[in-house]
């Protein structure tokens, strides 16, 4: 346990380079956006005074590194600024939001895994057969399908056609949770189709690799049953391969929550960003980048602890 | 090397012969299914092991040594590889069982050790939990036992400490601990044959000697037969009561060690025994024998070994049927009666 929490400190000092480094870059990249947030802010027919006082009201004439560190120290302290649109505290914004975000990726997660693993399991145990060519054919399938489509499909047949779900919209957790689950399922899924994919392939080859190594002849060769072979020792030695895939995954679910959301209606953390965006409301966009990123590097240190706990080889 | 233990423990009496042997092995042969069409990797190997005996095969890499003993436990991947014949343990053919009840002989009946301890051990399970579930696939015990009984073989195989190296990963002992603990799975639920495909060729050469040692002291302890695979005959000498030697994919001689070591009947065991300058010497790279193996797409027609054979008449130009010697001693050369052939003793 001591080792682990020593282990946790070291990343951490490794990662907080990295965060800073994101939010330098995200600062920078704003300053590139054509247009200046203070016009926007003062409106069609300010004067050229009412613009420069804005200007200096929010602090955009003082020089980037300013700026910079300005709203790195306040972010610090927990506080993001406020919207330039409602002027709604930016965190109070993002509290609202990320729920909504997280329940759909988590919830994709969760159905990429329950139709993925055993999948890639059964591909893996009858490789080269018929039912292992017709896994990988519709993995394919769900690799290439894009997200947007298939929300669209879904909405369609599901919501629109059937009237099973609601097409639009969320309902935060705390308020119901099966209203909250209602309105997931349908993102989830059309968000999950690439994930059950990629794990099916993944596990499948690793596990085939696994099968392939010399130490399941020597399972075999003390009189273990192929299902003890492949779901005992094979899950647990692929365990480290699978929990990267995943934490590949749970990033690249949360990068494409933004088109869902857009299809699916949902005021989570895309709609708020793209939004924010649209009318340059720069602290927004940063506190919205801020907090994916902050979301990403801790989901990489928890898998990186997880490492520990499935290989022992792992120091 | 091992001392000449073999010498004075387990050796089987002269009513040995007279049992039905444990195991029999009877024309079997192994052929690769490649896109070309089926290649013959061994063929007409036959033998047999009497119970507690320890026969050696030699001979040189890519012989078929290997492939030999996976075939006697059915190990080959079945999609690539064909094996014909019959593998007869008390009579029974394995190649004829199905999958359950292979699966009871498997480490019960028939246990086998490989080279490379450290990619033979699963590297994410305790030693402990790799010999209980062994113990566990054959005997209705639950897990308290089984780790009685684990903790039990690691002592018996010289592993110092053994409650603590069971809770262990393998990457945290040392390579000679390692084949200890491969030996432990192998011989946890006491089987009667242990095929032993050159154990200690990865380790250093005083751990070779150690493991060797053991090897026969569990063997002669609990009478369980050995199926000593290697390329080194000295070893062979040392441990074991017969030898076949394996040349191209067949069985050229079959000999108890003692008659064949004075007097081979066969060029290239012969061949081998020179190329030994001194039996305690480990690693025997074969100097003395010119050419190579033949490809086994391009066998000869005739005897296999007649390309590197000093003493090859136009007669060795058809194939070569196994002839009997003695009673216990066959040879697959047409010219054994005419040639002296040098042992270890020249
Ligand atoms: N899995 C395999 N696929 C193809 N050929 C193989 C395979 N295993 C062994 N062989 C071939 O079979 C022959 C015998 O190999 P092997 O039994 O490993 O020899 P040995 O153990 O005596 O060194 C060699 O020619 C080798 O190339
Ligand atoms: S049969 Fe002829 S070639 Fe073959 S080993 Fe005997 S003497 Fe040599
Ligand atoms: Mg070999």
């Amino acid at each position: 346990m001591n080792r682990r929490w020593r282990m946790l400190g070291e990343r951490l000092s490794q990662v907080i380079p990295v965060i800073v480094l994101a939010t330098i870059i995200v600062f920078g990249l704003l300053q590139l956006v054509p247009g200046d947030p203070a016009m926007t802010l003062a409106g069609e027919q300010a004067t050229d005074e009412r613009i420069a006082e804005i200007r200096h009201l929010y602090g955009f004439d003082k020089p980037f590194l300013v700026q910079y560190g300005t709203w790195l120290g306040h972010a610090a302290q927990g506080d993001l600024s406020r919207s330039l649109l409602s002027g709604e505290r930016v965190v109070t914004l993002i509290g609202q939001s990320f729920p909504h975000t997280l329940t759909i990726v988590v919830l994709a997660l969760l159905i990429s895994l329950l139709v993925g693993v055993p999948l890639g399991i059964l591909a893996a145990m009858r490789a080269h057969t018929r039912a292992d060519t017709a896994i990988s054919a519709l993995s394919s399938v769900g690799v290439a399908i894009p997200n947007f489509w298939l929300a669209m499909i879904l909405v369609t047949y599901f919501a629109l056609g059937l009237g099973w779900l609601p097409a639009t919209g969320a309902t935060p957790l705390g308020e119901s949770v099966v209203g909250s689950l209602r309105h997931a399922i349908l993102p989830a899924l059309a968000l999950a189709a690439g994930g059950i994919a990629e794990l099916t392939r993944q596990l499948r080859s690793a596990l085939l690799e696994v099968l392939s190594s010399q130490y399941m002849r020597t399972l075999r060769a003390k009189g273990l049953s192929e299902t003890a072979m492949i779901c005992k020792h094979g899950l647990k030695n692929v365990g480290v391969n699978l929990l990267t895939v995943i934490g590949l995954l749970f990033n690249r679910l949360l990068g494409a929550t933004v088109v869902v959301e857009a299809v699916f209606a949902i005021p989570g953390m895309g709609s708020l960003i793209v939004r924010a965006a649209i009318n340059k409301d720069f602290p927004v966009v940063q506190g919205v980048v801020l907090s994916m990123v902050l979301v990403v590097v801790a989901t990489n240190l928890l898998i990186d602890m997880l490492y520990s706990v499935l290989d022992p080889r792992v120091k | 090397m091992a001392s000449d233990t073999s010498k004075q423990q387990g050796r089987p009496g002269p009513e040995m012969g007279h049992r039905p042997p444990l195991l029999s092995v009877r024309e079997l042969g192994v052929a690769l299914q490649t896109r070309g069409g089926n290649l013959q990797l061994t063929q007409n190997i036959s033998f047999e092991v009497g119970a507690g005996e320890r026969v050696g095969i030699v001979g040189e890499s890519g012989c078929g040594k290997t492939v030999t003993g996976l075939a006697l436990l059915r190990l080959l991947p079945a999609r690539s590889m064909q094996v014909s014949g019959k593998i007869l343990l008390d009579g029974t053919d394995l190649l004829r069982l199905p999958g359950r009840q292979m699966r009871a002989i498997r480490g019960r009946q028939v246990a086998m050790i490989f080279q490379e301890p450290m990619s033979a051990l699963d590297p994410v399970f305790t030693i402990g939990q790799q010999i209980g579930e062994a113990i566990r696939a054959h005997f209705p015990v639950g897990a308290r036992e089984a780790r009685e009984r684990a903790v039990d073989v690691l002592d018996r195989v010289g592993i110092p400490l053994p409650q603590r190296r069971h809770d262990e990963y393998p990457h945290q002992l040392s390579g000679g601990m390692r084949q200890r603990a491969m030996i432990a799975i192998a011989l946890a639920c006491q089987p009667r044959l242990l095929i032993a495909d050159e154990p200690t060729t990865a380790l250093d050469v005083t751990i070779q000697a150690q493991i060797i040692e053991l090897l026969v002291k569990l063997s002669s302890e609990a009478g369980t037969a050995l199926l000593f695979i290697t390329h080194d005959l000295g070893v062979v000498a040392e441990t074991c009561e017969r030898v076949l030697t394996m040349y191209a994919g067949q069985v050229v001689e079959d000999a108890p060690v003692e008659d064949v070591l004075v007097r081979p009947r066969h060029p290239y065991t012969s061949a081998l025994m020179r190329s030994l300058p001194n039996l305690s010497v480990p690693k025997s790279v074969l100097p003395s024998i010119p050419g190579r193996v033949p490809n086994a797409l391009a066998m000869p027609a005739g005897c296999r070994f007649a390309p590197r054979c000093a003493h090859a008449r136009p007669a060795c130009g058809r194939a070569q049927d196994a002839l009997p010697v003695g009673a216990d001693h066959r040879v697959r050369c047409a010219r054994f009666d005419e040639l002296e052939l040098p042992g270890t003793a020249a």
